[in-house]
């Protein structure tokens, strides 16, 4: 070996062996990829069906795990809607072969009742996927361990344990904390445009209407994930791994549950809307739509009894009062025609007019009667606003000019939506020539001009305008743009993000103008005022202005005769109003419906709403219908004389 | 004239090994596309990325190769005090230490050493002037496993092997004795769990995993459960062109790169991976031809090194996603996307071309 390493290379020799070497390495290419070969007969002939079926239903599984919903309270921390686990037994129905046979047996463990078996069959008919489909919600302990049992004898049938939403204090305040209801296919379209559907994977419910729908995004959370492996049965052998879900954020509202509470008792049995805002916030203080429903019916399908007897009340429940109920605003619009003279540089005082009781325009015979036969004889302006004096704004109305009128007011968010944080409202109606152009193809009257100044006419508003003009001439011009919301309370770190104030309309106003519609508003409930007894023994000042709208016509030459008419067909009552009057702290608007005069039916309310908010005081007992009828010197101010259909209720989108 | 130009200009191409390479080249166009979820942009990247490598080889065909040969010791050194640079000034990336960043480009020392090593091990055995003796053997392993263990530091498992494999073609081939070989073989086995020691952690596990998937069938293993059902579900015929439900719905991983032969098995099946197979094998075979016909012992080592490298490669990357081999990161040659391995393949078969073209000026040399 020693003395053959050190000859000279042969090249020869060299050659054939490193082609010799060359056919092994070769050799050996052949047999490793005729091992791949053979391990492609394993995989793709031989194993085919075993990786065929697993491709199809994927060993790991990704099963979400839903966030918990945000709480919401109101600003005391009051919870008006939270989450609480209930027991559900469900069935998965691709799973059971004779579903009527497993009901039947399941019936003799756990009550099911014919109403729960058509809720279960309705959302059977709905579903999704193979998902499983409650049978029964709401198991008690016994009823749950009954169950569990007997559980192998039932397939496809699972105990679970279900967050559930729940609204603790049911009817109060349902319109504008809303509810939750079960995804369904418009609510899975919006969701897949808004590219959060797989957020959504494994929820079921989601917000249908008030703050729960608006705030959505805030309040449904992150969904988490779990990689489970499973097995051929499709069941979850192991998780491998898993993504905590995020729960949603709390919100507090700026409402005070006892507020609200207070202001629906006031109600009573009444139909209606109030709206308070804070005037330097835009904060809704108490948002009441009367009567009102209970949201918890809502939660997971409402049955068909209660879904009827709601929608097909004539007190209509289910109509969110404040946002889409359209009313003329009657006399409560004074003061923004008022406002708006004096703007323009009319009817300063000294100016006052002699009223006689009517208003006639030139060159016609036409009367638009004052509410009081035989007028009030001398009258300015700030009188006028708190004797709610027509005659005086059928002449200034007119004077203005329709368009220089509507341009102003507009401000006030007149014709306008609001922009609160609810989905719904209607922008109610401030007539125009060209809307009526457009609407009814006629040129606009000069009568019409006549009655718009005093609210009546073709002027629609919701509760929620009134209340937020109200809120704006309180906040000397400042619009801010009302908020049921304050603030936005992350789940995991308690960190409290505030709704920001948005400032949405700066209106410039002279100091001197605005203190004239003030004092006629706070004549409004001192003595001699339209609503006199509102502010007796207030303690505080109030500014405020009563108003009716008509519901059906007068004819002219006709009287309103209040006992003659059928219950449903009298005036609604209308009260607007902001307290203290110096340093408004709370302005808000009343409606109720057919309740004749504003400051003996919706008066009362409001002021049992400024008690509470301003001095925490409580409402007596008794209702205070007797104090009205003695303290009231002023007779109701019953716009008439004119021929409008005002309709009860129009809804705009 | 063109015709004369056109002769110039392809005078070093081999055509048989060039229609080869361009066919797999073409295939793998259409797999990344796929792979890609139908991006046009991926795959007119790997287009540039081609014609880049293609641009390489052809410079590299036109090499002679007694350039080649001088050329290998500074190329050699140069490669190892850049690896030395990446262990000391490296910039982290992917975490590992890989990259070499000069501010204009960055550069990945360890792929030049893939062509750099052989190089190296080719020159040292021909300059022997007597049959090699062990003492060459052992400083032929020492230049070897320098730049591996470097590589291997970084760490970089898959290419550290390949390079280990490259080198040790260039000794087998050069005549490294049975005797030889069968108790190093020996001796490696009882090394091993000294080897096992040095590994990282994550290198551990790959083996391991690789033993019995189902261990972490969502981390190490999910690799290559993942790739084993598209494989399999692909049947005989596969599910066609852009059908892979694996590939499509994202259960893949690394699907354009390493893992991009699991979306072709399950796209077109069995018969599409044995047509895959010849194609290698005719790659190689003609790579084997070359290396027999080479004149001088540089470029005979040379060229069975470079052919039985892309081997490697190829029987890695399928093994590895047929779930036979361990996972350790090695592209399908020709077919997964990237630029820089690209460069390396198409520049080692550049260095074939010009072995089996520039034979005459040899034998005249």
């Amino acid at each position: 070996m020693k003395s053959s390493s050190r000859e000279l290379k042969n090249y020869q020799n060299e050659l054939h062996n490193f082609k010799l070497r060359l056919g092994v390495l070769g050799m050996l290419v052949l047999v490793a990829f005729s091992v791949l070969a053979f391990r492609f007969y394993f995989l793709q002939v031989n194993r085919y069906d075993y990786y065929q079926t697993l491709a199809e239903s994927n060993r790991i599984s990704i099963v979400p795990i839903t966030p918990n919903r945000g709480l919401i309270t109101d600003k005391n921390g009051v919870v008006l809607a939270h989450n609480f686990f209930v027991y559900t037994l469900e069935i998965t129905p691709s799973k059971i072969e004779n579903l009527d046979a497993t009901i039947a047996q399941i019936k003799q463990l756990v009550e099911v009742s014919p109403l729960d078996l058509k809720r279960f069959k309705k959302q059977k008919a709905e579903s999704r996927t193979f998902e499983s489909i409650p049978l029964r919600t709401h198991l008690n302990e016994v009823e749950a361990a009954k169950f569990a049992v007997n559980r192998f004898r039932f397939p496809g049938v699972e105990l679970k344990s279900r967050l559930f939403r729940h609204y603790p204090l049911g009817k109060q305040g349902a319109h504008m904390v809303g509810y939750i209801g079960r995804i369904n296919d418009k609510d899975l379209a919006k969701l897949s445009e808004k590219k959060v559907l797989s957020n959504y994977k494994g929820t079921d419910h989601i917000g249908k209407s008030g703050v729960e729908e608006y705030y959505e995004a805030q309040l449904h959370g992150t969904t988490g994930f779990q990689q489970v492996e499973i097995d051929a049965d499709g069941k979850a052998v192991r998780v491998l791994s898993s993504v905590a879900p995020i729960s949603g954020s709390n919100l507090v509202l700026s409402a005070d549950s006892k507020l609200q509470e207070i202001a629906e008792t006031a109600f009573g049995e009444r139909r209606g809307a109030l709206v308070a805002i804070k005037p330097s916030t835009g904060e809704v203080l108490a948002f009441v739509s009367m009567p009102t429903f209970d949201s918890n019916l809502f939660v997971d399908g409402i049955d068909v009894e209660n879904w009827k007897q709601l929608n097909e009340s004539l007190d209509k429940p289910l109509i969110n009062r404040p946002l889409r109920g359209v009313y003329p605003p009657g006399s409560t619009f004074k003061p923004f025609t008022a406002l708006a003279g004096l703007e323009a540089g009319k009817r300063k005082p000294p100016y006052s007019i002699s009223d006689a009781g009517y208003f006639i325009l030139p060159n016609s015979r036409h009367r638009y009667r004052d509410w009081k036969p035989g007028g009030h004889g001398n009258v300015d302006m700030r009188r006028a606003i708190t004797i709610s004096c027509d005659t005086f704004f059928y002449g200034l109305a007119v004077e203005l000019g329709i368009e220089r009128l509507t341009n102003f007011v507009r401000h006030f968010g007149f014709g306008l939506k609001s922009g609160i944080d609810i989905a719904g409202e209607v922008g109610g109606l401030l007539p125009t020539p060209e809307w009526k152009r457009r609407r009814f193809k006629q040129p606009w009257y000069v009568g019409e001009t006549v009655i718009v100044g005093i609210g009546q006419g073709y002027t629609l508003t919701t509760p929620m305008q009134l209340a937020q003009a109200t809120a704006i001439l309180a906040n000397k011009g400042v619009a801010m743009r009302p908020r049921l919301v304050a603030s936005v309370v992350d789940a995991k770190t308690l960190v409290s993000t505030p709704t920001a104030a948005v400032v949405s309309d700066r209106i410039t106003l002279d100091k001197a103008n605005l203190e004239i519609v003030n004092l006629g508003m706070i004549d409004v409930t001192l003595p001699g005022g339209t609503a006199a007894s509102v502010g007796a023994n207030a303690g505080y000042s109030i500014a405020a202005k009563t108003g009716t709208a008509q519901v059906i016509g007068i004819k002219q030459n006709e009287k309103y005769n209040e006992k003659l008419i059928n219950e449903r067909h009298r005036d609604h009552a209308l009260f607007v109003a902001f307290a203290p009057a110096e340093d408004p702290q709370i302005a808000l608007a009343v409606i109720v419906e057919n309740g004749g005069h504003g400051g003996s039916a919706a008066g009362p309310i409001a002021r049992k709403v400024m008690d509470y908010y301003l001095l925490g005081k409580l409402p007596e007992a008794e209702i205070p219908k007797l104090a009205t009828a003695a303290t009231a010197p002023i007779k109701p101010d019953a716009t008439a004389g004119n021929v409008i259909n005002a309709p009860e209720e129009e809804h705009y989108d | 004239m063109i015709n004369k130009l056109l002769q110039g200009l392809f005078k070093h191409i081999d055509s048989f090994l060039m229609g080869c390479l361009l066919f797999t080249m073409l295939v793998g166009l259409f797999v990344l596309y796929s792979a890609s979820g139908q991006s046009l942009e991926r795959v007119t990247a790997q287009l540039i990325n081609m014609t880049v490598a293609m641009t390489v080889l052809w410079l590299a065909s036109n090499i002679q190769p007694q350039l080649l040969e001088r050329i290998a010791p500074p190329l050699y050194l140069l490669g190892i005090v850049l690896l030395l640079a990446v262990e000391i000034f490296g910039h982290i990336s992917h975490g590992a230490q890989r990259w070499l960043d000069l501010g204009v480009i960055k550069i990945q020392p360890s792929e030049l050493m893939r062509i750099a090593v052989p190089m190296m091990l080719a020159w040292f055995f021909a300059r022997r002037e007597s049959n090699p003796r062990i003492t060459d053997f052992l400083i032929a392993a020492v230049l070897l496993l320098i730049p591996v263990a470097l590589i291997m530091k970084q760490p970089d498992l898959g290419t550290a092997l390949l390079i280990c494999a490259s080198g040790f073609f260039v000794i087998f081939l050069a005549g490294l004795s049975w005797k030889f070989i069968i108790g190093s073989a020996a001796l490696l086995g009882a090394l091993t769990p000294l080897f096992w020691s040095m590994l990282h952690d994550y290198q551990r596990r790959r083996i391991e995993i690789l033993i019995d998937p189902t261990q972490d069938p969502l981390g190490a293993g999910y690799h290559t459960i993942q790739a084993t059902i598209a494989l399999g579900s692909g049947g005989t015929t596969g599910k066609g062109w852009l059908n892979g439900t694996q590939s499509q719905l994202d259960f893949l991983p690394e699907r354009t790169t390493d893992f991009i032969f699991a979306v072709f098995g399950e796209e077109f099946g069995m018969a599409g991976n044995l047509i895959l197979l010849v194609l290698f094998s005719l790659i190689i075979a003609r790579g084997l031809m070359i290396a027999s016909q080479a004149k001088s012992t540089f470029t005979r080592l040379l060229a069975g090194s470079i052919t039985l490298t892309f081997f490697t490669y190829c029987f890695v990357n399928v093994g590895m996603v047929s779930g036979i081999l361990p996972v350790v990161g090695v592209p399908l040659p020709l077919i997964s996307y990237g630029g820089t391995s690209m460069v390396t393949l198409l520049l080692g078969f550049g260095i074939l071309m010009s072995i089996q073209t520039h034979k005459k000026l040899v034998a005249a040399g």
